[in-house]
């Protein structure tokens, strides 16, 4: 990848997390630790990599995205505001009454959707659902999940792992964001679903481990990914929760709880920061 | 005419219709119970065995809907409509995919299998869920009819099938409409509301009721959500008192539906005739209906009691 592609996408990645941060405060709840972690995933595969067209965002050939840590939502509705499925403007609208931004995502409310999530587990096993769908049409698009870590406790994903690989749905590639963290504590603590990697390959999986915030990596993945036939591949993300701000980074207490006032204009002030630093490379890059 | 299980009618209904290259069908390893064997040998590239993974196989069948498919999702009712509750609500009804789950083995008619595979709660469970249609058959005919009308409508459905054979309520020109009950025996004393089997338990009842003078109408209620209300009022303003029978817990099953649907619109007596909440237990399909009071005889008792 050039370098001045790279910028780029960092830099689209530092503009949604502070939509993150943006949506979260607006709606005085939601998730953001979650959200910043997977951030640097959601750049690479929606800039990078997904086949989607934001004006036909029912496009029979796209490739299709399930979040299956729907909780996550902050995250998915900031990057597809961001590739132009729907106005960013309305990502303010986060979580209201009258707003079709759910607190978790609905495939039937918001534009590039496409399933239905919350409920841990389910998203997977919906997704080997889509990529199944595309082998009996003979279709060459792809399948694409994020779990959580702590969603790996879940017996449903399990399921879903043997299925994928019976049926060798090589068109199907999840990511697991794997930051150490939920809701109680540290994994290993909560209920150790680790070895992550070793249980996925276990299952017959194709398992790639890759710095969960180096886009260039995640990148490769994604390459490497495709050219693996015959089995699903599980992208085990290395990644830390809350990342990009100073005091939510790998602290727990950031799950799902929003700033107050004082807070989000920290968190936006170190972020924008980080813009300005890559933008500054960007125009140092493109001068020379 | 030989008695027919609704499972087998399910199985042939599939293969029937199943030209449709929009039909895909699930099964969780009980296909040659389920009869979605049938299916397969016509069909195999669109038969999956999602293995003893219930769960796994309502998502799996969310995401093929997704891509257009209309899913099959088959295997025994305790097992799809209790164990896979929660993917069904929140995969299947919430975004409102055209999934049709045909759960077999439903009832006690089960027997000899015992308790833990007789599922007594299935109505109940699927009729909470906000977007679901619930149809339970009493037939051959009229299951090859649901699953045609499942396959035109479009989002998810329930439908409950059985494990033992059953004699024919309707012939061959029976014209089946979702939401809309079927008169099949008229009368002016009682009304027997019935679904399932016991549509034919009660027409058996309604003739030992004639004995004793008492003119029985049945009704076939094989959707019972949304239910035909419009038939129920009618019924009970013509026949007075109103029986519901069916092969299910009394708790939110038919009987619910039909007294949610009476009290709101024409209050009246309603007698509830299924299992008295309880579970099921071994022994052989007449056994069991006649431990749990549900033949003809015990339910023509019943509705003589009833009626005072």
């Amino acid at each position: 990848m050039d370098k001045l592609r790279l910028l780029e996408l960092e830099k689209q990645a530092t503009i949604i997390r502070m939509h993150i941060i943006d949506e979260v405060f607006s709606a005085n709840s939601g998730h953001p630790g979650g959200s910043l972690s997977c951030t640097d995933i959601f750049t690479t595969l929606y800039f990078e990599e997904m086949r989607v067209d934001p004006k036909n965002p029912k496009w029979a050939d796209r490739d299709r995205f399930v979040l299956s840590k729907g909780h996550c939502a902050p995250a998915l509705y900031a990057t597809l505001a961001a590739k132009g499925f729907f106005p960013e403007a309305d990502l303010n609208t986060f979580r209201r009454i009258d707003s079709y931004l759910e607190g978790h995502p609905s495939m039937n409310y918001v534009p590039g959707c496409d399933m239905s999530t919350g409920s841990l587990g389910q998203g997977i096993s919906t997704a080997v659902g889509m990529a199944l769908a595309g082998k009996i049409d003979k279709k060459d698009y792809r399948v694409y999940s994020i779990l959580g870590d702590g969603e790996l406790e879940e017996g449903l994903v399990w399921e879903a792992a043997m299925s994928a690989a019976h049926y060798k749905l090589d068109n199907l590639c999840a990511f697991i964001d794997y930051n150490g963290l939920q809701i109680d504590g540290n994994i290993t603590d909560v209920m150790n679903p680790e070895p992550i990697s070793d249980k996925f390959r276990a299952f017959g999986w194709n398992v790639i481990d890759t710095d969960g915030h180096d886009i260039e990596a995640l990148k490769a993945a994604m390459e490497l990914a495709k050219r693996c036939k015959g089995r699903p591949t599980a992208v085990v993300c290395h990644c830390h929760k809350g990342h990009g701000v100073s005091f939510m980074e790998d602290n727990y207490g950031w799950h799902g709880k929003a700033p107050n006032q004082e807070q989000r204009d920290q968190a936006i002030a170190e972020l924008q920061q980080k813009l300005d630093g890559i933008e500054a490379e960007i125009a140092k890059v493109k001068e020379a | 005419m030989g008695k027919v299980a609704t499972r087998e009618a399910y199985g042939n209904a599939l293969a029937q219709y199943g030209a449709d290259e929009r039909i895909v069908v699930l099964d969780a390893d009980l296909s040659k119970s389920t009869k979605t064997d049938t299916f397969k040998k016509v069909y195999p590239e669109r038969h999956f065995n999602m293995g003893i993974a219930e769960a796994d196989m309502m998502c799996v069948a969310a995401g093929l809907a997704t891509c257009g498919k209309i899913v099959f999702a088959s295997t025994f009712a305790i097992f799809a409509a209790e164990r896979a509750c929660e993917q069904i609500r929140n995969s299947i009804c919430y975004p409102k995919l055209n999934v049709k789950i045909c759960a077999t083995h439903a009832g006690l008619t089960v027997g000899e299998d015992g308790a833990s595979h007789q599922c007594v709660e299935d109505l109940a469970v699927m009729r909470a869920l906000p977007n679901m249609t619930v149809i339970s058959t009493c037939d051959e005919i009229e299951t090859n009819r649901a699953i045609k009308a499942a396959i035109d409508y479009d989002g998810p459905v329930y439908i409950r099938l059985g494990r033992l054979g059953v004699e024919a309520v309707h012939g061959e020109d029976f014209k089946f409409e979702i939401g809309k009950g079927v008169t099949v025996r008229d009368g002016k004393d009682v009304t027997l509301v019935a679904t399932g089997l016991m549509v034919q338990e009660s027409l058996k009842a309604a003739e030992i009721l004639a004995g004793k003078g008492v003119d029985a109408r049945v009704v076939d209620i094989h959707t019972v959500k949304p239910i035909d209300t419009e038939l129920l009022v009618k019924c009970a303003k013509e026949t007075g008192l109103i029986v519901t029978v069916e092969e299910h817990n009394i708790s939110g099953g038919l009987g619910g539906a039909v007294c949610e649907a009476l009290s709101e619109n024409y209050p009246c007596k309603v007698k509830m005739i299924g299992v008295q909440e309880k579970f099921g237990k071994s022994g052989t399909p007449a056994a069991l209906l006649e431990k749990y009071g549900l033949t003809a005889e015990q339910i023509a008792e019943k509705v003589i009691a009833a009626k005072g």
